[in-house]
């Protein structure tokens, strides 16, 4: 793992009217680096993400790529310096086929007319390389299930080789099988080097595939954990913010009723 | 709250079992239908197209030959050369603007004002070149750039002020149909010269036998070299690709049709021009929509307008130029309509013509829901139109039950629609 982070946010805060939605947020990610960002609904992710995505631009604070600070005040700087976004409603297009999806608003051409058979022939290479196996290339998204499309919503995402990846909730509507085929992409994408910011609500995806968790409560940091050496359970009390709520008295009374 | 499910038993068996998910990835998925070699191949790959509900053009192309039967029986002069090359000659009017309602119904919208666009180009191509007596090329293209205009307004207002594309259409059904009897004047009618540019569009033929065959010829040539070259193409490059036969049979049936209708044409006064620039039209904006991305981006649009935005397309202008295609795809089919009958008059535009147009796009094949459709369905559905009104107008039956056999036909297009997406849904395949 390299020493400069990929990704380094120093102090960001974000102010919507009255509703300060971020407050001197750090954050870092590393080349080969999964980082699950959670916390609570409303706890900032989104913010968060859209901030370094460039959908908002934010008030204070510093967005360091790797190691030097810079502007974010569009999605096409963040494209530019190499920062792709999954968002949770993947926006593909039903109608076309994955080799159009795939290359949509960058197809190639060749005399001005569109290649298909150089767009599908790196497309098959770049599903290929992800491992990513779906009945063809040229069926439409609307025949894909939907763990198929997530990761073609990803490997979408792929195609400018970008250094870090930004996934809004890869695995909320997902199945179980699905679930896993997304999981083990996130996991070859670290592995090929790039660097993984995970949204998630599901502690089982974040257990099994972050290496570290950032957790956000109230538009606050509220503790970066090491994933091996962090129990589940002191993930869920940084995330709601105490102790003793809910789902810890839950735990108790049913370790309680075990115990029994 | 979302944490409390976080201890579920099957998600943490999941984590726990990353080899089986791994092997569940990486092995081919055994559902995978993958097509057989061969003529069994093919036959179980029409099945199953069949079963999904993946019909294409098929029935289109088979309720077209049973109206052929039908009209065919009752009149024996129905399918004579005469009467085929006249119904080729008059569908190009009809179908030129189909055309440019299948690149607005493939947005998922409408355009309604693509009949009184038509009457207002012939009215100011008549009054341009007969009235003021001005250069007939320069008032046609004059005539052409008013259609494109209206639709680019239509366009406008529609994507940059959002006023549903509805609306705004029939917004212009209404002026352009105004701006044409204005411009007419209180005379109505104004006859065009009967040797003139736009005259010709549609009484001239090609009467050498040579042009009709010589094109049929092109055409076939033509596609079998592109779909070789491009099949040799797929295989250098590692790609699945059809085999040799295939494209051979292809050709043979395409061969087979182009001389047919050549030697149709050459029994009667020889290859009519309107249908030589009908299909070159079909082939430019088929082209145009399969082959580039601005195509392509009329066929994201349809799909997905949020994923085509975020995908950097301009989703505006892309609009307001399908808009202008309409508009100007309306004032060239106007302006056929306007030869067919040598005048400019009152009644262009209006009445059952918009909704024979709209009809023709939609039986052709092309989806009133957005993103599906080629322009060649505006030739199979203007084909079918066409040959019902030729039909009945020849058994001598009143237009009243010609609108209500063709509202029935429209009808029963648009159930097999519905039908064949419901099937889809069901395939998987919509």
């Amino acid at each position: 793992m390299s020493a400069t982070p990929v990704l380094a946010l120093r102090g960001v805060s974000k102010r919507f009217g009255a509703v300060q939605a971020l407050t001197d947020v750090e954050l870092e990610v590393h080349a080969g680096e999964v980082v699950a960002l959670v916390g609570d609904n409303g706890a900032g992710k989104s913010t968060l993400v859209k901030t370094i995505a460039g959908v908002h631009p934010i008030d204070e604070g510093v967005i360091e790529w790797e190691g030097k600070p810079v502007q974010i005040s569009k999605p096409h700087d963040a494209q530019n310096l190499g920062i792709a976004t999954v968002y949770q409603d993947l926006a593909l297009c039903d109608n076309i086929d994955v080799v159009g999806n795939l290359f949509l608003g960058r197809e190639i051409r060749r005399r001005g007319v569109l290649d298909e058979v150089e767009m599908e022939r790196r497309s098959r290479e770049l599903l290929d390389t992800l491992s990513i196996r779906i009945p063809s290339v040229r069926i439409p998204i609307a025949s894909l299930s939907g763990g198929q499309r997530q990761v073609v919503a990803i490997a979408r995402s792929m195609l400018g080789e970008p250094k870090l990846v930004i996934l809004d909730e890869p695995t909320a509507a997902l199945g179980v099988e699905q679930t896993a085929q997304v999981l083990d992409l996130v996991e070859r994408l670290r592995e090929r080097g790039h660097a993984v910011i995970l949204i998630s609500h599901n502690m089982a995806d974040v257990k099994a595939v972050a290496d570290k968790v950032a957790v956000l409560r109230l538009g606050r940091n509220n503790g970066v954990f090491e994933v091996k050496s962090t129990s589940q359970e002191e993930i869920i009390s940084a995330i709601t913010g105490a102790t003793d709520n809910a789902v810890t008295r839950r735990a108790a009374r049913t370790n309680g009723e075990i115990k029994k | 709250m979302s944490t409390e499910k976080t201890t579920t038993p099957a998600e943490d068996h999941v984590v726990e079992n990353p080899e089986a998910a791994a092997a569940a990835v990486t092995a081919v998925d055994p559902r995978l239908l993958v097509r057989e070699q061969g003529l069994k191949g093919y036959v179980n790959e029409f099945k199953r197209k069949m079963k999904a509900g993946d019909l294409g053009s098929l029935p289109v192309v088979v309720g077209l030959l049973i109206i052929w039967a039908i009209f065919t029986s009752l009149n024996s002069n129905f399918l004579t050369a005469g009467n085929f090359s006249d119904m080729s000659i008059a569908m190009v009017g009809t179908g030129m603007i189909a055309v440019g309602i299948v690149f607005v119904l493939l947005l998922g919208e409408i355009d309604l004002s693509v009949g009184s666009v038509s009457g207002v180009a012939g009215a100011t191509f008549a009054v341009l070149s007969v009235t003021h007596g001005m250069n007939e090329v320069l008032a046609l293209v004059l005539a052409i750039l008013t259609g494109t205009a209206a639709g680019a307004i239509h366009g406008f207002v529609f994507a940059r002020i959002g006023v549903p594309a509805f609306a705004v259409t029939l917004a212009g059904l209404l002026f352009w149909q105004g701006f044409m009897l204005q411009i007419l004047g209180e005379n109505g009618t104004i006859n065009l010269d009967s040797d003139g540019l736009v005259v010709k569009l549609t009484s001239y033929y090609f009467s050498d036998v040579a042009a009709a065959y010589g094109l049929a010829l092109v055409a076939t040539v033509g596609y079998f070299l592109t779909s070789f070259f491009d099949n040799r193409r797929r295989e250098a490059a590692g790609v699945p690709s059809r085999p040799v036969s295939e494209i051979v049979v292809r050709t043979a049936f395409l061969a087979v049709v182009a001389f047919a209708v050549a030697i149709v044409f050459n029994q009667y006064k020889g290859l009519p021009l309107a249908v030589v620039i009908f299909l070159a039209v079909l082939v430019i904006t088929d082209f145009v929509l399969r082959r580039t991305s601005y195509g392509r981006k009329v066929y994201a649009l349809g799909g997905s307008v949020e994923a085509s935005r975020r995908a950097g397309i301009n989703v505006e202008l892309v609009r307001i130029s399908v808009f202008a295609i309409a508009g100007t795809f309306a004032a060239i089919g106007g302006l056929f309509v306007a030869s067919k009958i040598a005048s400019a008059n009152q009644g262009a535009g209006t009445g059952e013509f918009l909704m024979n147009v709209i009809a023709a796009a939609v039986i052709g094949g092309t989806s009133l829901f957005g993103g599906r459709g080629r322009t060649w369905d505006a030739l199979l559905g203007v084909m079918v139109i066409i040959s019902i009104t030729y039909g009945l107008a020849l058994e001598g039956i009143a237009s009243p039950v010609q609108y209500m056999i063709t509202g029935g036909v429209l009808l029963a297009t648009v159930i097999i629609d519905a039908v064949t997406r419901k099937t889809q849904k069901t395939a998987g395949r919509a």
